[in-house]
């Protein structure tokens, strides 16, 4: 079963956002589309320093499967990049809401944050998607 | 085994080698090779041997059923090639003048005639040398069109989600921005959300149709008028032309321009990485900017006559996308094929290739399979979920399909597509057997209870090829192709 921590907020898209003490936002993708995926092979990163947009394209994820592109949830510039994916991918297999974390942002406006869904809604679209 | 592993100093064959004398007094002495050039040292016979080998680890048509969805993976006739490798067209020099290739080009005449007939086009245009390219010159044409009017605030391209991944990136070459339109859950593009994201910036959409999904859109003429309403053109991916041939036709449909794949539906065996041919089709709006050359005819002195038109002719195309007629082999394959089907013929091969995927698509249902669309009739493919599967038994898509290739048949393609979860994409085409169908549906099912009592037989799966489960992962993430001998 996934897992869907209560204190993340998620996108439709599959990736979710945490703010940091400093007002920061990780962002990485869920346990159920790392599950979805399957092995993760390759992660493309955001360059540091570029201004994304919510629901704009932030970064690649491939898998065995299949190529998906990762989205920014909500806009911002990026801050840091989690550059250990780059060497070792399989991370967002082994640690998708942790060491797995895609990139980091300085939001624009954190109450785009509120448009997002929380882990109950999250919750039940992934098993919406799978029937 | 490599070649080069076989490779023993001074061994040479040299009974098919043509003696000529070389002279090299002009090259450079500078620019002359003083080591040897590393080639494998073997004998004819070791060639042979090995070539021949290797042909037999694998799987081909020829050999086995391949139901490679989406890849319409059918028996092409040898009749074709015999057509098409005739003396007078393997001779002929791609830059002969038109009064000696007068044949040549009164085939390549007939096959746009067929093909505008087949699919509703006012004009084709052969040169596209594979379906990307023929994308790329679809939606290029699109680009032109909406530059010479002026309209130049059109930046974005729609494409459902259920479309290859090709189509994106055709669209992102041209330069333009891609938004994805849903799919319902019944496999049809979201009409309202189309609806939401027309407006003066969409220079146009790209559909297939049928779609990856395996059904028909239904609403295909409502879409059609809600992107001309916007100002934008429709794009048609022919990549399951094969579903619909001789029984629907994408200008009919509204589509103002569209590629053909001649190597998935005009015999060409495919899937090593071609040749391909990708002629693009045009509607009204699109005829003047269609890639040169095609080929015209005239009337000289009550005489049919076949001529090179070029951008003389068509002022506006968009150019020449290959330096002669694109693969003139492959046009020439798919004249001869189209010939053998005749009229009735065509239009039987939508048919059949529908009517064996339904069948499948029905025995497999009752078999306990799970259909992604039960509610549609499938079209000349049909997608399974092996979700239910993969949860009960641990036993995925892709075990299913490597222990096919123990059965004796090629896999399906699988996790495509992207939208249902644990999917095989199963495409029989026209020219299979009913009794090839059964045995593949056999196969399923009993690899089904296999699942079910001995699931880690399945689960490593194949183990009677020459080679046994790979390791994908690893392959994607050393990716490693350069073979070095040893020192």
């Amino acid at each position: 079963m996934s897992e869907y921590p209560g204190e993340l907020k998620y996108a439709e898209s599959h990736e979710w956002a945490r703010v940091e003490d400093d007002g920061t936002v990780t962002v990485g993708i869920s346990d159920h589309a790392q599950d979805s995926l399957g092995d993760v092979v390759y992660v493309e990163l955001p360059e540091i320093g570029t201004d994304v947009s919510a629901k704009g394209e932030a970064g690649v994820v491939e898998s065995v499967k299949a190529a998906s592109d990762v989205y920014a949830p909500i806009s911002g510039k990026i801050i840091s990049v989690n550059e250990t994916l780059e060497d070792a991918p399989e991370t967002v297999n082994d640690s998708p809401y942790k060491q797995g974390w895609f990139f980091r942002l300085q939001p624009t406006d954190l109450t785009e944050l509120e448009s997002m869904l929380d882990a109950n809604a999250y919750q039940a679209l992934c098993d919406s998607e799978e029937h | 085994m490599l070649i080069y592993e076989i490779s023993s100093e001074g061994r040479s064959a040299t009974a098919q080698y043509e003696a000529c004398e070389l002279e090299n007094s002009e090259l450079p002495t500078a620019q002359l090779r003083v080591s040897p050039i590393g080639l494998p040292a073997v004998s004819e016979l070791q060639v042979v041997r090995h070539y021949t080998g290797l042909s037999k680890k694998n799987f081909s048509i020829d050999g086995e059923f391949y139901p490679l969805g989406s890849c319409t993976m059918k028996y092409n006739p040898r009749g074709a090639l015999a057509g098409a490798h005739m003396p007078g067209f393997l001779a002929r020099h791609p830059l002969a003048p038109e009064n000696v290739s007068q044949g040549y080009l009164s085939c390549l005449y007939d096959l746009q005639e067929y093909l505008k007939d087949v699919t509703g086009m006012r004009a084709v245009s052969l040169t596209p040398m594979a379906g990307a390219q023929g994308e790329f010159a679809g939606v290029a044409m699109i680009r032109a069109y909406h530059d010479k009017a002026g309209d130049s605030e059109r930046t974005e391209i729609l494409i459902p989600n259920a479309a290859h991944g090709t189509n994106p990136a055709t669209a992102v070459m041209c330069g333009y921005t891609v938004r994805e339109v849903p799919v319902t859950k019944e496999g049809d593009v979201d009409v309202d959300a189309l609806k939401a994201a027309v407006g003066p910036q969409t220079a146009g959409l790209m559909m297939t149709n049928p779609s990856t999904c395996g059904v028909f859109e239904r609403k295909i003429q409502e879409i059609a008028e809600i992107v001309h309403d916007a100002g934008g053109l429709l794009y048609y991916d022919g990549a399951n032309l094969n579903a619909i041939l001789g029984k629907v036709k994408p200008g009919d449909m509204g589509f103002d321009v569209m590629h053909m794949n001649l190597h998935k539906t005009f015999a060409t065996p495919h899937g090593g990485g071609g040749p391909g041919a990708g002629p693009v089709g045009v509607g009204k709006r699109l005829e003047p900017f269609v890639p040169t050359p095609i080929v015209g005819k005239r009337s000289t002195n009550g005489e049919d006559e076949y001529y090179w038109m070029s951008d003389k002719d068509i002022p506006d195309t968009i150019g020449n996308l290959s330096a002669f007629m694109g693969n003139a082999g492959i046009l020439l394959r798919a004249f001869a094929y189209a010939r053998l089907l005749g009229n009735q013929g065509m239009h039987r091969v939508g048919e059949y290739a529908t009517l064996n995927a339904n069948y499948m698509a029905t025995k497999m249902a009752a078999a306990g399979f799970k259909l992604a669309y039960p509610n549609r009739r499938a079209t000349h493919e049909f997608v399974v979920s092996m979700s239910q599967e993969a949860k009960e038994l641990n036993v995925n898509a892709m075990d299913f399909a490597k222990r096919l290739l123990d059965y004796g048949y090629h896999a399906p393609t699988t996790y495509f597509p992207l939208l249902v979860p644990e999917a095989l994409l199963i495409e029989p085409t026209e020219t299979e057997s009913k009794e090839e169908l059964d045995g593949f549906i056999e196969a399923m099912t009993q690899i089904l209870q296999e699942a079910k009592e001995t699931p880690e037989l399945v689960r490593s799966a194949p183990i009677t090829t020459p080679v046994k489960r790979l390791d994908d992962v690893k392959a994607a993430r050393e990716l490693n192709l350069a073979w070095k001998a040893a020192d």
